[in-house]
């Protein structure tokens, strides 16, 4: 955010976009997450980092809507006031879905339309919320295919004509057209080779920088998280056992397994 | 032997009454719910999916022994599947039939709305292959459900999107999606979209009946169709430019009859009642003869 937006906006946030208390989800016996309270404020990005089957995807799709967790509330900010998103009714959750919320997967295939045209992936969000202009949908699906370098006399290819680094950024793309409030990303570089991670990332890094995006980042990557987040979460069998600035927890990591998760990282 | 007679192979109309009534309830729900697809179960019929089974049923439901029966397949009478279709209930129902649209208290029909205006007293049976609008782009009917129920239509933009992106017009020509009375989002069934705007506000009962897909919906009369279209882009009810060669008419929907294989052809009315009509009341095409 630059500093004359700051001066413009005088008062600091009143309160928390996204307020978790208590959640948790178990599959049948296993936990999936459990005990999650944490509160993340307009601007902020927030990642969530842990090994393999610690409970990341669990607890991101208990906060977007995708999965019913067990306990737990998850108060969204919302046009009309903070509500609990677990106990409002479908209806209203997936208007939060289509508009205040992003959810962009690791796979870009769970993600995108594969038998629809890159801009057409582009305009459904604005279709979905009213647009009714083809003229107006094309040129903001073009110039937001611009934006993650797409180029512009690919917008009327399929995805599946795409590289996979191309589907991702065209998937981000779809998600940030309508300005959502909340943007999830689950592992956003996984599965891409390191050259085209690391490209973007550095498009995220604008993008989060530029429209001042409020977003929860599931990753292994510590990579990921020193670049974009401000905050970060560790878990650990289903649970966060670490919390703080990002900078902090990796520099000076205090569970014993984020010490592990940070060395074993930075020896790479 | 008569239909309905207790010595008749046949209930009345084919079906039992148990069936009937089942079909009926489908039938008032959609009326109730327009545009909504009702699920029944679907009988198997004498004759192949794909022969208008869906449609059969429906007529079959409504059919009273007063009725007068009008069957068409693409406009016409005379095709193997309108031909069959009038007989099975005449043989089944005992029912007197005609080719006429404004004798007719119900017409069924494969593919087309008659040209002449229906009143208050018709029903008009339409024969379904798929009933579900939003399948082309969704095929997970739980997901098409929960779509329909929360209004979640825009992906039906984003079909006709595609239209306009790959062939610079909305090139769908049948089965042209709808808006029902400001809610459900309905397939009117392989009609050419030059009859969507009969749908909107018409005097008679219509009712969609999809045999294998196992649903029923319905448009009470004088409900509100819109066909679905962009600000910049709007929906247009097209058919070919040109007057019928046989009636003259500027107004009707065309068929294109290959007469040679020199390139020779002639436009005629779809409506072959209509034509034959305007025909008989001394009106001619430019290739045609005068009655
Ligand atoms: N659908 C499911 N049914 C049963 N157990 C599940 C299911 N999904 C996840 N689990 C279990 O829940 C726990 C958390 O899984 P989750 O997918 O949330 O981990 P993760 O941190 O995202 O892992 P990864 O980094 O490999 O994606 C694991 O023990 C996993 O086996
Ligand atoms: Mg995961």
């Amino acid at each position: 955010m630059s500093p004359a937006r700051n001066l413009a906006e005088p008062a600091a946030p009143a309160r928390p976009l996204l307020s978790v208390a208590g959640l948790g989800k178990s599959y049948g016996g296993r936990i999936g997450c459990a005990d999650v309270s944490f509160d993340l404020w307009p601007g902020e990005v927030l990642g969530i980092v842990g090994e393999s089957g610690s409970g990341k995807s669990t607890l991101l799709g208990c906060l977007a809507g995708q999965l019913a967790p067990d306990r737990g509330q998850v108060i969204f900010d919302t046009a009309e006031g903070p509500q609990d998103t677990l106990t409002m009714s479908e209806p209203q959750r997936r208007r939060l879905m289509r508009g205040d919320w992003a959810f962009v997967h690791q796979n870009p295939r769970d993600g995108l339309r594969m038998g629809v045209s890159a801009s057409g992936n582009v305009g459904e969000r604005l279709m979905a919320v009213g647009a009714r202009h083809y003229g107006d949908i094309r040129a903001e699906a073009a110039d937001w295919l611009g934006r993650v370098e797409i180029a512009a006399d690919r917008i009327d290819d399929r995805p599946r004509q795409f590289s996979g680094g191309m589907q991702q950024r065209l998937q981000i793309a779809r998600n940030l057209v309508t300005n959502p409030r909340l943007v999830f990303m689950d592992e956003p570089t996984g599965g891409l080779d390191v050259s085209v991670q690391a490209r973007l990332l550095d498009l995220l890094r604008g993008l989060v920088r530029q429209m001042g995006l409020s977003a929860i980042i599931v990753t292994h990557d510590l990579a990921v998280v020193r670049l974009l987040a401000d905050r970060l979460m560790v878990m650990k069998d289903g649970r966060v056992i670490e919390q703080g600035l990002t900078d902090q927890v990796l520099d000076d990591p205090q569970a014993a397994y984020t010490q592990l998760l940070v060395s074993s990282v930075l020896q790479v | 032997m008569s239909p309905g007679d207790s010595d008749s192979p046949y209930n009345f109309a084919y079906l039992d009454e148990d069936t009937k009534r089942m079909i009926r309830r489908a039938i008032l729900k959609g009326v109730a719910v327009p545009g909504y697809q009702v699920p029944f179960a679907s009988r198997e019929m004498p004759m192949p999916y794909g022969w208008g089974t869906g449609g059969v049923q429906v007529t079959a439901a409504c059919l009273v022994p007063e009725d007068r029966l009008k069957v068409i397949d693409q406009g016409a009478d005379d095709t193997t599947n309108a031909v069959s279709i009038r007989k099975f209930f005449e043989r089944t129902a005992g029912i007197a039939t005609t080719e006429t649209t404004t004798e007719a208290s119900l017409i069924q029909t494969r593919h087309r709305i008659p040209e002449t205006p229906l009143t208050e007293d018709q029903i008009l049976v339409y024969q379904v292959p798929i009933p579900e609008p939003l399948r082309f782009l969704e095929p997970r009917e739980t997901e098409t459900r929960k779509m329909h129920a929360l209004e979640d239509y825009g992906l039906m933009h984003v079909k006709l999107y595609e239209d306009i992106a790959r062939h610079g017009a909305i090139a769908t020509s049948y089965a042209y999606p709808v808006r029902v009375g400001d809610r459900y989002v309905m397939d009117p069934s392989p009609i050419p979209k030059f009859d969507n705007p009969k749908l909107s506000d018409n005097a008679a009962l219509q009712l969609f009946g999809a045999g294998r897909e196992q649903r029923i919906y319905a448009l009470p009369p004088y409900t509100k169709v819109v066909s679905l279209d962009f600000e910049d882009h709007p929906f247009q009810a097209t058919k070919a430019e040109h007057d019928c060669d046989l009636c003259g008419a500027s107004d009707s929907y065309l068929d294109e009859v290959i007469l040679d294989d020199r390139g020779g052809r002639m436009f005629v009315c779809s409506d072959t009642d209509f034509c034959t009509r305007r025909r008989a009341a001394g009106h001619v095409g430019c290739l045609g003869e005068p009655a």
